[in-house]
């Protein structure tokens, strides 16, 4: 019998039948090619280490998906590309002189913890790569906050230790911070280009403003999380942000330092763990910006932005089912009761 | 008297967020588990246990220095608390089954087992410790209760929404909301140090 020819073939579906080329795997490729930039100047900044850094964790996350689906007989999903952001986002927030079992560790409790366990991707409740990050925090505290200065020779491989902006902010003032860079121009630029302490992705934030606006741009994300956010911030910063006065603070010191374009940009915007009614995502960004701020101000640690999207993630599912829309016409359970009787 | 609202404040922020009994000291975990598989359970359960909670809090407190510290017998306090907490709980059982009885029989064992709960006790024993005036033992009730209303709603909605999802079959139900409230207390770690009391 001669084979059906495909252009004669009635294709019979269910909905819905616009198709489009918008996968999975195709947006988290597209994060990931936007965070190239800041990767990038990462490497640039703290040389070969960053690299190492990098290429490990996203390997061991990768490996880490793999071992567990196909442990389980489950479908080996490592191709699309959520564990290779997930293990590029870890590396990212990682201090370019971790050793190497650090990287191994925050990737197997990001991808086999926070997100294979609770049922796979899309159903995860915190950011795979925050949790990961925060649980090294919490278990190799010193070994998470040894911050190398910036280096430009890309083989250099000692390098001296400092003190994030964020921490020197913190413990000495703002004072101190004027004298380590000089003056407020050199400030910003040393800010806005990456050449500062700090964790390895976050530094630089001319090249993550790119790859926001890039991500804006092509409609992966909206503007409602991360302008509520940096908006939230900004003002709590230019408020409170000064010691002993009001509205005297730097609100842009605070919002182009520590991770707060990296967070705000592509980690409270994962599609997974924040609200998808947009009035709930505008109350998580301004949640999220209240407890950053809240945190770099008055709490223990000098940065805040992790904990705060972590924080928020605990509230989404709330958000989503206090904000869901009303049925037209549905009468409320007890007042159907009530006219039963 | 500002100074005076100021520990209030700090107070019921302390022992709803910063040291949250369940999230920070993993106190009173089996009505946080058996209660939080369903949001209507879960804010039944809530609003009982911070009446009961800032009643216990302020009846041990008029109990201990109007009684116990004059006639010196204070080494009983863990006694008198679990009589005082006993009583009060078999009142709100008794009311419970009037007002609502609905809940009552959805709460079912956990309402009685409120009057064994690590947190209710902990509480008269913490305003007693710490020396706290009247107001603030209330306050401080009223914060913990607040803190265990927040953790049960946060949980309860994290596990209806887990209800649909493919969680391997070992830890499907106890297991997972044991990895649940480790990660949420992973996240409220940020709070810590924000207030030093």
């Amino acid at each position: 019998m001669e084979p059906v020819k495909k252009e004669h073939e009635l294709l019979v579906s269910v909905s819905p039948h616009i198709k489009s080329e918008e996968s999975t795997s195709r947006i988290m490729w597209t994060v990931s090619i936007s965070l190239l930039p800041a990767t990038l100047m990462g490497v640039y900044f703290f040389g070969m280490k960053a690299l190492f850094v990098l290429a490990l964790s996203i390997i061991s996350a990768l490996a880490s998906e793999y071992i567990f689906q196909k442990a389980l007989n489950r479908k080996i999903m490592v191709g699309d590309g959520s564990a290779f952001l997930t293990g590029l986002l870890l590396g990212m927030n990682l201090p370019a002189s971790v050793p190497f079992y650090i990287p191994i560790i925050g990737s197997f409790v990001a991808v086999v913890i926070t997100k294979q366990l609770f049922g796979g991707l899309g159903f995860n409740v915190f950011n795979p790569a925050l949790i990961g990050r925060a649980f090294l925090l919490i278990s190799f505290p010193k070994l998470m906050t040894i911050w190398t200065v910036p280096v430009s020779a890309l083989t250099q491989l000692d390098a001296k230790t400092t003190a994030t902006p964020l921490g020197i902010l913190k413990e000495e003032g703002v004072a101190k911070l004027m004298e380590v860079f000089g003056n407020k121009m050199s400030l910003y630029q040393h800010l806005l280009s990456g050449n500062r302490a700090g964790s390895l992705g976050e530094t630089s934030a001319i090249a993550l403003l790119i790859g926001g606006l890039f991500l804006l741009y092509k409609r992966y994300i909206t503007w409602h999380i991360p302008l509520s956010f940096l908006a939230t911030s900004a003002v709590i910063a230019w408020i409170f942000g000064a010691k002993g006065e009001f509205f005297a603070g730097d609100p842009i010191v605070h919002l182009i330092s520590g991770g707060m374009l990296l967070g705000a940009f592509f980690m409270a915007t994962d599609y997974v763990t924040c609200p998808s009614v947009k009035n709930g995502q505008i109350l998580f960004g301004v949640g999220c910006g209240f407890l950053t701020m809240l945190i770099r101000l008055k709490g223990g640690f000098p940065e805040g932005v992790m904990f705060a999207i972590l924080i928020m993630n605990c509230f989404a599912p709330i958000i989503d089912r206090s904000f869901k829309s009303k049925v037209f016409g549905a009468v409320k359970q007890d007042k159907a009761k009530e006219t039963r009787k | 008297m500002s100074n005076e609202f100021t520990k209030l404040f700090e107070l019921i922020i302390s022992a709803s967020l910063i040291n949250n009994f369940v999230f920070t000291r993993f106190l009173g975990l089996c009505i946080f588990f058996g209660v939080s598989k369903k949001m209507e359970t879960a804010v039944g359960m809530s609003i009982t246990f911070t009446s009961v909670m800032m009643i216990s809090a302020a009846l041990s407190w008029v109990i201990f220095t109007k009684l116990l510290v004059p006639l010196e017998i204070t080494f009983l306090e863990i006694i008198v608390f679990i009589g005082i907490i006993a009583g009060l709980v078999q009142v709100s059982d008794t009311i419970m089954r009037k007002v609502s009885p609905d809940l009552y029989y959805k709460l079912g064992i956990y309402l009685a087992l409120i009057s064994t709960n690590c947190i209710i006790l902990a509480v008269p024993l913490v305003n007693a410790g710490e020396k706290y005036t009247f107001i603030q033992s209330l306050a401080f009730g009223f914060g913990s209760g607040l803190g265990f209303a927040l953790a049960l709603i946060i949980m309860a909605s994290i596990r209806e929404k887990l209800e649909l999802s493919d969680v391997p079959a070992p830890f499907r139900g106890l297991p997972m909301a044991f990895m649940i409230t480790g990660l949420i207390a992973l996240a409220f770690t940020g709070f810590s140090g924000l207030i030093t009391l």
